[in-house]
């Protein structure tokens, strides 16, 4: 009889796999028991105390890059969301001009000519095997090593690119600007229901309508009448240069830049690369038919050939994303203040709750990456075949 | 007569080539003319500067340079090119850090070792193949035993370590440890017990959604807390748990591709000979899964080999961390391009061969099958 027990344990699949995961469970519940009792005492022997009231106690520090107003008065919490804003900044800003050059780069790889195609092949391969943060910090020196604010090399009479960063004139808007950026948004969706008509009139009657041009016609236009039309009400102020530095306009810091382009022309790289075999995915025929059919090669490109290759592109386009906003957590080594650097770093090292900042920083990244992962599927849904097992 | 023809031929050919690739049409022309510009603009100036009107060792009054006043683009600005004299100043430390020099010749040794202990599992077909996976599987404890030393060596503790020997320890030490963990999760993944999976697929989210550093950062401040007293890893070995666990997420993931490949029929097939799990998954499954999956898991390694130059944040000194040491240091100050373009050669040439075995190894694979 016990023999049998223990036989059908060892034999039997199913009572085998319960016992593994028995195991196993009852292996990491005493894992984490022994690790929390082990903090527990480490941080008790120590002195550290635990919780999260540190949140409201004020920072004590100032954080130079900032989307919402922050002092060294206001809280932790405070800083852990202007930390928070400036990840989001740089990963928006940097996943949108990286897609850009990707893209840019990946159709030129693919180009007729050979010195053009070889010129991006040579960026790629120079840009993917050197870490990003090498690069990060390189183009950081080479901001830093621009003339000094006295010698700022001027763009348009009204930029400044310093070592201080990019100066440009900032816009001050008056009443009645609402009016034309509404103006704007109510034009673009206006363009939308359009296009939707153009479609359905061109299904019915066969006839084809410049809808590009006459949507971009409309959204170019429309704000501008309506700021004619409100009297300007926009104005610039100019950075003007005095004493030892600029005053009004507003500034890029070499950090950020830094980190911008560091990010920007890594991932732009890996970008092209998907970019390139997704065009390339798809078959030669496609492209063959539809010259058959008279299609012109603006319309073989926009209508059979990139529709067809985004299924292939998206899903590896969107880990880009994902390792691009991951690795703006380098901002650290250069002083850009991400969450990392201030909220994940001095405020770490002011308060001493390591666990507890490094927790929230972790969920922070982890909530971003699933919540872009996210959008990126339901993207990827309505691009792939319809119909496609 | 007929040699005649062949020239014009062989003329024509290349004719062909440059018609077909640079002047098919006029925008393609113009094209061409514009690359040509930028190709000499940039080429010219980044040659000049790095080779032609640089200084390596001596500067153009044939001094010894000792320190960045001794550079010629110091002593006459504007004329000069790169200053490589502080390559060659700190090169012991950029390849081996703070440990004793009279003591390299292990770190040397070893790093001559080490193309014999990897050559055997990059390359099916060499002679004595056997051999050298002997010598792979022994490699690890020689070169501990060399490095750290023990009976006979004197003893050089990790905080020594730094430079290239840091970034080759961490890459391929971190690539070693996660292989065989990889594996795991990634058969953990896939396996039909809903707790085993359940807690691969969490752990390997979990690493692939939070940046690397946030995990050195951890390891740094957090590995003490969770260890009772007296064991206390020095900083090289948290790095270490961190690279390790980070690379076992995304190599898992390449094996699981890998493992996703493979025809029902074959594990099918396997179990109605009578093999069980494991003789299946280890004579069956894995052999062809691995083969499939290694262009990706090379990809992970390059990643890998890359990230490598984060440890720098949490304060050790792998090789862009010596490049930064040197730039502090007064004497050597500001020569900011000489060092980072330095560093980004050398892990060019380390990444950019890792994809070329992966490229080589892609196109073995596809006459294989086919």
């Amino acid at each position: 009889m016990q023999t049998n027990f223990f036989r059908k344990i060892i034999f039997d699949e199913k009572s085998r796999s319960l016992l593994i995961q028995t195991l196993v469970i009852g292996l990491f519940a005493l894992f984490i028991y022994l690790i929390t009792q082990q903090t527990a005492y480490n941080l008790e022997k120590r002195g550290i105390s635990s919780g999260f009231d540190f949140l409201h106690i004020s920072a004590g520090y100032d954080i130079s890059i900032r989307l919402i107003p922050f002092t060294s008065e206001d809280t932790h919490l405070r800083a852990y969301f202007v930390g928070l804003l400036n990840t989001l900044m740089i990963a928006v800003c940097g996943c949108f001009l990286a897609t850009i050059i990707g893209f840019l780069v990946g159709i030129i790889r693919l180009s007729s000519n050979w010195l053009f195609r070889n010129i991006a092949y040579v960026y790629v391969e120079f840009t993917r095997n050197v870490p990003v943060l090498v690069q990060i910090i390189l183009y950081y020196s080479i901001l830093l090593n621009l003339p000094k604010i006295k010698q700022a090399i001027v763009i348009f009479d009204n930029f400044y690119l310093t070592n201080r960063g990019f100066f440009s004139p900032s816009p001050i808007f008056k009443d009645g600007f609402s009016i034309v950026a509404w103006s704007l948004v109510i034009a673009i969706i206006f363009t939308f229901f359009l296009k939707r008509f153009l479609k359905k009139k061109q299904e019915e009657t066969g006839k084809q309508y410049p809808t590009f041009m006459i949507n971009s016609a409309i959204i170019i236009f429309t704000p501008i009448i309506f700021y004619y039309i409100m009297g300007m009400p926009l104005e610039f102020d100019s950075p003007v240069l005095k004493g030892f530095n600029f005053k009004g306009g507003m500034v890029i810091r070499p950090e950020f830049l830094g980190m911008l382009f560091g990010l920007s022309i890594y991932t732009a790289a890996f970008i092209s690369e998907t970019v390139r075999s997704g065009i390339i995915s798809v078959s030669k025929g496609q492209r063959e038919a539809s010259q058959a059919l008279g299609l012109k090669s603006n319309f073989i490109m926009r209508l059979i050939i990139i529709p067809q290759a985004l299924r292939v592109i998206i899903p590896p386009l969107t880990s880009q994303y994902l390792n691009l906003t991951k690795n703006s957590s380098l901002g650290i080594a250069i002083g850009y203040a991400d969450l990392v650097h201030g909220f994940g770093g001095i405020s770490l090292n002011q308060t001493g709750r390591a666990i507890e900042i490094m927790m929230m920083v972790m969920l922070t990244y982890l909530t971003i990456s699933l919540t872009i992962s996210f959008f990126m599927n339901l993207y990827n849904k309505s691009v792939q075949f319809k119909g496609n097992a | 007569m007929s040699s005649t023809t062949i020239q014009i031929i062989s003329r024509s050919k290349y004719y062909n080539w440059l018609v077909k690739n640079l002047f098919s049409s006029w925008v393609n022309t113009i094209l061409t003319v514009i690359a040509l510009i930028f190709v000499y603009q940039v080429g010219s100036f980044f040659l000049n500067w790095a080779i032609f009107d640089a200084d390596f060792r001596y500067n153009f009054q044939g001094e010894l340079i000792i320190d960045r006043g001794f550079c010629s683009k110091n002593i006459m600005p504007g004329e000069y090119g790169a200053c490589w004299a502080i390559i060659f100043a700190r090169w012991n430390q950029f390849m081996y850090g703070l440990y004793p020099i009279e003591e390299a010749w292990r770190v040397n040794l070893i790093y001559a070792l080490l193309p014999l202990a990897i050559i055997g599992i990059l390359f099916d077909k060499i002679p004595f193949r056997r051999y050298f996976i002997y010598f792979t599987f022994i490699f690890p404890f020689l070169a501990y035993f060399m490095l750290y030393g023990g009976p006979g060596l004197s003893v050089v503790g990790t905080n020594k370590w730094g430079g290239l020997l840091v970034t080759l320890f961490l890459g391929v030490t971190g690539i070693g440890l996660a292989f065989p963990l990889s594996i795991l999760l990634a058969l953990g993944r896939r396996s039909k017990m809903p707790i085993i999976k359940s807690l691969c697929v969490v752990f390997i989210e979990f690493i692939r959604g939070v940046p690397l550093i946030t995990l050195l950062f951890t390891a740094n401040v957090m590995l003490p807390l969770f260890l009772p007293d007296g064991v206390n890893p020095d900083n090289l070995l948290r790095a270490l748990v961190a690279v390790t666990l980070f690379q076992s997420a995304y190599m898992a993931e390449a094996i699981r591709g890998g493992l996703q490949a493979i025809p029902r029929g074959q594990v099918e097939a396997a179990q109605s000979l009578g093999l069980s799990y494991w003789q299946t998954t280890r004579k069956i499954v894995l052999p062809q899964a691995l083969k499939i999956a290694i262009p990706p898991i090379v990809n992970t390694c390059i990643g890998l080999f890359k990230d490598t130059s984060l440890v720098l944040i949490i304060g050790l000194f792998d090789l862009l961390g010596i490049g930064r040491a040197a730039l502090a240091d007064m004497t050597w100050t500001k020569l900011y391009y000489e060092v980072y373009v330095f560093i980004s050669l050398v892990f060019f040439i380390f990444c950019f061969g890792m994809s070329r075995y992966s490229l080589y190894l892609e196109k073995k694979l596809k006459t294989d099958n086919s």
